[in-house]
């Protein structure tokens, strides 16, 4: 029972799911599915850095606003589509890492983390100071929906708002992102970040360059980032400066953390469970920050896995006790 | 096959390794001895790139490696194990080796490709060959110190390399375990061979394999030669006398 249960097409359930959100829940569902579904794809990027590869970047959103600045500006100043303004974010973003990481990598664990934070400080000043480009403080507001004029045409879909429609696309693009990063850590690829994670001195000595991996690990995580960011300007009706602040960084990490790293479904249910946690928590209390800190330690002392951790103990526990 | 010339290294104004001369012909089977603290792991970390010489060089295979990075020495067919096990924990067995075949073979840059039935064939030929068939699938980080060694060389000989430089391959095992293990590598070496450099703390077991014996000691080479050249040498019994280990 437990073995027909996994074989189950779960991520294309989960798709088929995530499409139907408008059809059967309020705006406000909506609105919340596609605010997890972009950090999902968020913390996806971080955790191919720190699950994986075993980098702890204490700067991820610098990727995250720079994916969003990049699709904003095209969309909103030059006028470009989406379907090149999109993948620009993450090709922006790829650059920026290419030439931060540079440097990143020649430095190792808590000084590597330090450095990617002053980056990230650094591209944050940048999109607060720059104000012809970036809007400065003001950030930039009404960043224009993509042009989606072929879904009116779709039965079903048709009727539904232009939020809706962008919901839609981004269920698709995060899925796409998310197969393709699936795609990458189960590769050759993958399984060599997993050495360096391990044993970066004996990954030397099976002829692995880690730097140029670890290089390679953080321009892929950072491209994924900045498609977050493009998908979340527009999402967000607006990107600001703060998309890029140390708190976005840090909100992502906890996300990676409590859903579990190196499990690749592990930071997207930290999306989801933050996301929600903060919804339900902050109608309740002014003191969120206190409760989500006593559960991040309660969870991540018990369950050291995090979420993802903690589901497969579950599970197995489960799978036991049925076969008994 | 290897010619180190003449290489330097000091910690903090201490000469671990003092001016160490050392050629290996191909298809050799040679040992480094000495006491503990003679520079032996310094020496192998000096000619396999980890750190770099205060001075001299190193050349491979006709080609002057000295300075160059581990994985480049890598590729350039020298595979080392560890005197302190130096594996990839959490992966398995399988894991550990086929990562080696997957970087050797050049294929750490397919994104795409799936991995898991990838180099199948030749990773489970070299678990047969260093006896651990039958434990692909568990946790390399849960394996005996033992298997943990065994292990340490497939994940060396699956970068196929011409030179395998082994820091006590036995450290650490029982007397029975140590036997095995020495043929077991003597029989490798063979089949596949390799040019071999080890170290190692038991006197018997090398004078048993090695053709060539270097002596070692306070970072400079006191003696070179045949087993019974080196048994023989009056310095080398001096060094040794009251300090046999084991
Ligand atoms: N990274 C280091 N920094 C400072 N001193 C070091 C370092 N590595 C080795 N040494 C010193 O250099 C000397 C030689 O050490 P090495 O490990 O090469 O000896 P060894 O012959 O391998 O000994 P053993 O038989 O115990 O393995 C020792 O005195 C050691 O303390
Ligand atoms: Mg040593």
């Amino acid at each position: 029972m437990m073995t027909r249960l996994g074989r189950a097409p779960w991520p294309l359930l989960v798709v088929a799911l995530a499409l139907l959100v408008p059809a059967v829940g309020s705006r406000f569902y909506t609105f919340l599915a596609n605010d997890v579904l972009i950090w999902a794809l968020f913390a996806t990027s971080l955790n191919l850095l720190v699950g994986y590869t075993g980098l702890v970047s204490f700067g991820h959103a610098a990727y995250f606003g720079i994916g969003a600045y990049t699709t904003g500006i095209l969309m909103k100043k030059l006028a470009v589509p989406f379907v090149l303004a999109f993948p620009a974010a993450g090709i922006f973003a790829g650059l920026a890492a290419l030439v931060f990481g540079f440097f990143c990598v020649r430095l190792t664990r808590i000084y590597f983390a330090m450095l990617t934070l002053a980056f990230a400080q650094i591209v944050w000043a940048i999109c607060f100071k720059w104000n012809e480009v970036t809007g400065g403080e003001q950030g930039m507001p009404e960043i224009p929906y993509p042009a989606l004029d072929w879904m009116d045409r779709l039965p079903w879909v048709g009727d539904l708002r232009t939020s809706d429609h962008f919901y839609l696309l981004t269920v698709l693009l995060v899925a796409l992102c998310l197969w393709a990063l699936r795609r990458i850590v189960g590769s050759p690829f993958g399984r060599i970040l997993t050495t360096i994670r391990e044993n970066p001195e004996r990954a030397e000595f099976i002829g692995v360059n880690v730097r140029r991996y670890e290089l390679i690990a953080f321009v892929v995580a950072g491209a994924f980032a900045g498609l977050a960011g493009g998908l979340f300007g527009i999402f967000n009706r607006g990107v600001f400066p703060d998309f890029a602040y140390w708190t976005k960084s840090s909100e992502v990490l906890i996300m990676t953390l409590l859903g579990g790293m190196g499990t690749f479904y592990g930071p997207p249910l930290g999306a989801l469970a933050l996301i929600l946690l903060n919804q339900q928590i902050v109608s309740y209390t002014e003191y969120w920050p206190f409760v989500l800190g006593t559960i991040l330690v309660v969870l991540l002392f018990v369950f050291p896995g995090g979420l993802a951790g903690a589901a497969g103990i579950v599970s197995r526990r489960l799978a036991r006790a049925l076969r008994a | 096959m290897l010619e180190v010339h003449n290489v330097r290294k000091a910690f903090d104004g201490f000469q671990a390794v003092a001016g160490v001369t050392l050629g290996v012909a191909r298809g050799q089977i040679a040992a480094i001895i000495g006491p503990n603290g003679a520079g032996k792991t310094t020496f192998f970390n000096l000619v396999t790139g980890h750190l770099r010489p205060d001075a001299g060089t190193v050349v491979l295979n006709g080609r002057d490696i000295t300075g160059l990075a581990p994985h480049d020495v890598c590729r350039l067919g020298m595979g080392r194990s560890f005197q302190r096990t130096n594996i990839f924990p959490k992966l398995t067995v399988f894991e550990n080796v086929q990562a080696a075949f997957i970087s050797h073979r050049g294929r750490g840059l397919s994104f795409f490709a799936r991995v898991e039935g990838l180099y199948r064939d030749e990773t489970y030929a070299v678990l047969e060959s260093v006896g651990l068939g039958d434990k692909a699938g568990e946790v390399s980080g849960f394996l005996s110190h033992g298997n943990q060694k065994q292990l340490e060389l497939g994940i060396a000989l699956a970068s196929e390399p011409d030179l395998l430089l082994l820091d006590e391959p036995t450290a650490g095992m029982s007397a029975t375990e140590t036997r095995e293990t020495i043929r077991l590598i003597e029989r490798i070496t063979r089949e596949r061979g390799l040019t071999l450099l080890f170290t190692e703390h038991d006197m018997e077991v090398v004078f048993s394999i090695a053709q060539r014996i270097s002596v070692l000691h306070q970072g400079r080479l006191i003696a070179e030669g045949t087993p019974s050249e080196v048994r023989n040498d009056p310095e080398v019994r001096r060094v040794y006398l009251g300090e046999r280990r084991r």
